[in-house]
């Protein structure tokens, strides 16, 4: 009895622990549920999201560059067709194997092959490695024919930069390269940049990279733990960068750059109402394809130690001073302040007798001396000592503030180029301010012929000359085709002007802003007499450009020489009388010229520049009459494109 | 002894069937077919060596449950001793002649099957237990003499389970093992007392152990310590569930499953990939099933006249429960990774024979419950 007791006893304990046990169970299930909760009810999303960053990675897809074209359209930088050779890091087993087998295939050297290491070092192990962004296609091929034996490696066909006239355009185009770290920086670059996409270096391709860079694509794939691409889930086309047209005419383009051939200088042409620049050329050059896929060591340094520096754009960071071409704008300006009158007779006695001021003595070009001169002969024939006395008598600030008016001195492009030089423009504020000094007489007596101080770049006196020829229009240079000027209206509104208002008086001669399209000159006659004396200085007898003219009244233009010397001439230098060629080269004069065309309704204006030429009348004035006659034949079909005629294309 | 066995010999076979726990069965089929389709989920809906490897241990093992659940519990009372001397013997084997895979001795090459010793030992703790308790006076249980005894038959096989190294299947054996001695009313306040002091020895504890297990338990209390390391597959496990949402991803969708994000899915994660595909609500529902199971064995036991069959009954109950609540845990990364199949679920022959091994010694007790086993 006593046992069954216990055991009855023992049978309660066991059955009352399994009872404690049980709850607790029930309390540990609880615990479990509620954390089954947690995870897959309250934080549901986060899991999710994490989920998806597991299994769902993103390739960004480079974007085709917008193109960018010449006032008829065509392709001035183009997308073109290459062959590049990629490799798929996360199916190669043996790295070291495969570059030694690609670099048995496509000839690479101990640098490149380096440099593919440290490239591999930076990508994450399912990246692509470009090897090379363009192959022949002869190695591409032979790619393709061991294909089976490379590990990982993908043959692609992509696209990249090509500029089809090469040398013709860098200078305004410019080119592309690997984005640099301080490209990323700028915001356009950054919030579109895809590892491998070329950047613009210079030029419209820099300026514009906003417009031609244009957005990624993203392929979404399912990768596996192992980061293998599963399935493509989504895939964001990418977006072309859009079109940038510019008011270049390529043929137009081609040929100055031809006529610069073998010469260090520069040739632009503008239209002289609506301010497009048409061509604007600088020599030498280089081909920016060569820039694309990086430069080569031998290349670069061809480039860089050539003497005639083919990096520098010179039309607008060449500074030179205008020489003799400056001389319609100080007419003009003598004119405008009625300093003095055009029937004033100076008499340029020659070498024997220079003009004097102060014992300094200032001396003519022309050894025999012009002669007794009046203001349009003096223009005409480049007489230097008739712009002495006029200087002279003009003063350098009321000089400067009609040279600035008409575009010299400041930036012409805006900030479309980094390179862009100001120019300068003196006069006695600038001087003392500048240099500390106070301003010389002598000092305004070699302005008046475009020496001393003064620097122009070449297309600033191509502005000048639109500016005097449109007969006194401020206009808006640019190169980039602006879609928001009405450039019929434009035109129109300044010949209405022209005509209606011809003995307009302005009361603002001091003042040196003025609104785009509006007049800037005092009296219209003082403009018509300086385009009256161009007139005479290419289309008559003893005219400095005489020999360059056009009888034709189509192509008829009118121009200004100018030789602008590089150093002083001394008196040793005027009695020995040297030719051009032998001067040493860095010595010699540079050669400019500036003109618009047709002289009756005229229409562009050019402007030339020959470093080191010699003489303007000689060198440059030939080459912008053969330019002339370029431009004005195709004048009617760029009008007829530009008014919406686009068959042409 | 013989004497006893008289009475259950009254049994025809047809009162032994009718006897059988209709529902237990019905619950290790629903939880088998669920480990069918959720092992075929972790191939990727392929039906190939893991799935027909479970399917054949399971109808085999299945078979072997039923049969033996036949075998009178006397029987399993008198062999339990010996059960636990061959596990232990077995438990030596592998010290010596066992095969490693990953840096872990813990299997026996028998050709058919590659047996993992500790798994049985599992369930034969437990019936020991049942057995020497079963004898034992309730008077007797609190005395040390008879306290030593059952802690130097946990303690051995725990060591030899360690040294494989297995740290969870050594928790669960001692588990087990201390579970019984609870149900057999040893004094609370050894199990408080004892408690404080593996609390106190703790950090000694841990010094001892495996680098590789103590970064375990050190990426349980932070996951973000190496998250591509030793806390990969706590995050990717909590990923998958948590991703799973309410209804979860679906059958065969587990992305983070099929696209190998998830560590050992047909094994010790199996309940993540379940979890990933059938979301909350399944999760719950086969978390139902296992208490649904543990309360079937506990029935058994309360309807059971001897203390062996009710005591093995609760024991094995409480085992199942720590089975699945340290899997689970372990899962949810309410607990260190120790290595811990669930039960059933799990891919593994040993981990599924001994489970099934046990749950045909429950169902014995109940088609014999009104067997009576003498004391002396």
């Amino acid at each position: 009895m006593l046992n069954r007791g216990r055991n009855i006893e023992k049978g309660r304990v066991i059955t009352r622990r399994m009872f404690i046990l049980a709850a607790a169970k029930i309390l540990l299930f609880a615990g479990i549920s509620s954390r089954l909760y947690n995870l897959q009810i309250s934080d549901r999303e986060k899991y999710k999201i994490l989920s998806d960053k597991n299994r769902i990675r993103e390739w960004k897809t480079p974007p085709q560059r917008g193109i960018i074209v010449d006032n008829f359209n065509k392709e001035l930088a183009s997308n073109d067709r290459v062959f590049q050779l990629h490799l798929i890091l996360d199916e190669i087993n043996d790295f070291d194997v495969t570059i030694f087998k690609i670099k048995n295939l496509i000839e690479l050297d101990q640098f490149q092959i380096k440099k593919l290491y440290k490239k591999k070092e930076r990508l994450k192990p399912w990246d692509t490695l470009v090897v090379s962004d363009n192959l022949t296609w002869e190695q591409f091929s032979k790619i393709n024919l061991y294909l089976h034996e490379l590990e990982g490696a993908k043959p692609v066909l992509s696209t990249s930069r090509f500029y089809p006239y090469a040398n013709d355009l860098v200078h305004i185009v410019g080119y592309v390269g690997d984005a640099s770290p301080k490209d990323l920086e700028k915001p356009e670059i950054k919030e579109n940049f895809v590892p491998g996409l070329k950047v613009g270096k210079y030029g419209i391709e820099n300026s514009q990279e906003k417009m031609l860079i244009g957005n990624y694509g993203i392929k979404r794939y399912e990768v596996n733990a192992s980061g293998k691409r599963i399935s493509q889930i989504d895939y964001i086309k990418e977006r072309q960068g859009n079109k940038v047209n510019l008011t270049i005419d390529i043929e137009i383009q081609k040929y100055a750059q031809e006529l610069l051939k073998a010469k260090a200088g520069s040739i632009c042409a503008m239209d002289i109402y609506t301010g497009e620049v048409v061509a604007m050329a600088s020599s030498p050059t280089y081909d920016p394809n060569k820039f694309t896929h990086g430069i080569n060591q031998k290349d670069w340094q061809e480039i860089r130690n050539n003497p005639l520096k083919p990096l520098i754009n010179k039309s607008i960071a060449g500074l030179y001073s205008p020489g003799s071409t400056f001389k319609p704008l100080v007419a003009l300006a003598a004119l405008e302040y009625g300093i003095l009158d055009p029937n004033k007779t100076i008499r340029c006695k020659g070498h024997k007798h220079p003009y004097e001021l102060y014992g300094v003595k200032y001396h003519c070009w022309k050894k025999e001396g012009h002669g007794y001169m009046k203001l349009r002969n003096a223009i005409k024939q480049s007489c230097d000592i008739y712009f002495y006395e006029m200087a002279r008598l003009l003063g350098v600030d009321k000089l400067s503030i009609i040279a600035k008016r008409y575009g010299l001195g400041s930036n012409v492009l805006g900030d479309l180029y980094n390179d862009e030089k100001n120019g300068l423009v003196p006069d006695t504020k600038w001087k003392r301010r500048a240099l500390e000094q106070s301003w010389y007489l002598g000092e305004t007596v070699i302005n008046g012929i475009g020496q001393g101080y003064i620097q122009t770049t070449p297309l600033q006196l191509c502005l000048m000359t639109a500016q005097i020829a449109n007969g006194g229009y401020k206009i808006k240079p640019h190169i980039i085709k602006d879609d928001f000027i009405n450039y019929k209206g434009v035109i129109n509104k300044i010949k209405l002007d022209q005509s209606n208002f011809p003995l307009h008086e302005r009361n603002y001669l001091d003042d040196i802003n003025v609104e785009y399209y509006q007049r800037m000159y005092h009296k219209k006659s003082n403009i018509n007499f300086v385009l009256d004396a161009m007139f005479g200085s290419t289309n008559e007898q003893y005219g400095t450009s005489y020999r360059s003219r056009y009888d034709d009244p189509k192509y008829q233009f009118a121009g200004k020489t100018g030789t602008s010397q590089v150093r002083r001439i001394t008196d040793l230098d005027r009695e020995l009388d040297l030719d051009t060629e032998q001067i040493e080269y860095k010595k010699r004069d540079h050669a400019l010229y500036v003109a618009f065309a047709p002289y009756k309704n005229p229409r562009y204006a050019i402007s030339v520049i020959i470093e080191h030429g010699g003489s303007g009348s000689k060198v440059a004035a030939p080459l912008a009459s053969k330019l002339i006659k370029r431009i004005i034949d195709r004048h009617k079909l760029r009008e007829q494109f530009n008014n919406g005629n686009t068959s042409l294309a | 002894m013989l004497r006893e066995r008289i009475q259950a010999s009254n049994y025809s076979f047809l009162d032994k069937l009718r006897s059988i726990d209709y529902l237990l069965i019905l619950l290790i089929i629903a939880i088998g077919s669920i480990s069918v389709f959720a092992i075929y989920s972790t191939e990727g809906g392929k039906f190939s060596f893991y799935t027909k490897n479970h399917i054949i241990r399971l109808s085999v093992f299945f078979s072997l449950f039923f049969v033996l659940s036949f075998v009178r519990v006397s029987t399993w009372y008198k062999n339990a001793y010996l059960f636990y001397i061959v596990g232990l013997i077995l438990l030596i084997t592998v010290l010596f002649f066992g095969i490693s895979a990953s840096g872990a001795t813990r299997w026996i090459n028998l050709y058919f099957l590659n047996l993992q010793p500790s798994e049985l030992m599992k369930i034969a703790v437990i019936i020991c237990f049942a057995r020497y308790y079963h004898r034992i006076q309730s008077s007797d249980i609190q005395s040390y003499k008879f306290l030593i005894q059952p802690i130097f038959l946990l303690i051995i096989p725990c060591y030899l389970v360690i040294q494989q190294p297995d740290l969870g299947t050594s928790i669960l054996i001692a588990g087990s093992g201390i579970a019984i001695i609870w149900l057999a009313g040893l004094n609370i306040k050894y199990f408080v007392y004892s408690g404080l002091l593996l609390l106190v020895s703790l950090p000694f504890a841990i010094s001892i152990l495996k680098p590789y297990q103590k970064s375990r338990i050190l990426t349980f209390f932070n996951p973000d310590r190496d998250p591509l390391g030793a806390g990969y597959q706590i995050i990717q496990s909590k990923i998958a569930i948590g991703s799973g949402g309410f209804f979860g991803k679906g059958y065969l969708k587990g992305t983070q499953s099929y696209l190998e994000f998830l560590p050992e899915k047909h094994t010790d994660f199996i309940f993540t990939l379940f979890s990933e595909e059938f979301g909350f609500l399944g999760s719950i529902i086969l978390l139902f099933l296992y208490v649904l199971l543990i309360y079937r064995i506990i029935n058994v036991g309360l309807v059971s006249r001897s203390f062996f069959a009710k005591l093995y009954c609760f024991g094995f109950a409480t085992a199942i429960f720590l089975y699945v609540f340290v899997n689970i845990a372990m899962v949810l990364g309410m607990l260190p990774i120790v290595g811990a199949p669930l039960p059933i679920m799990s891919y593994g022959g040993s981990s599924l024979l001994s489970i099934m091994l046990g749950l045909s010694i429950v169902m014995s007790c109940k088609i014999y419950n009104q067997e009576q086993i003498s004391v002396y």
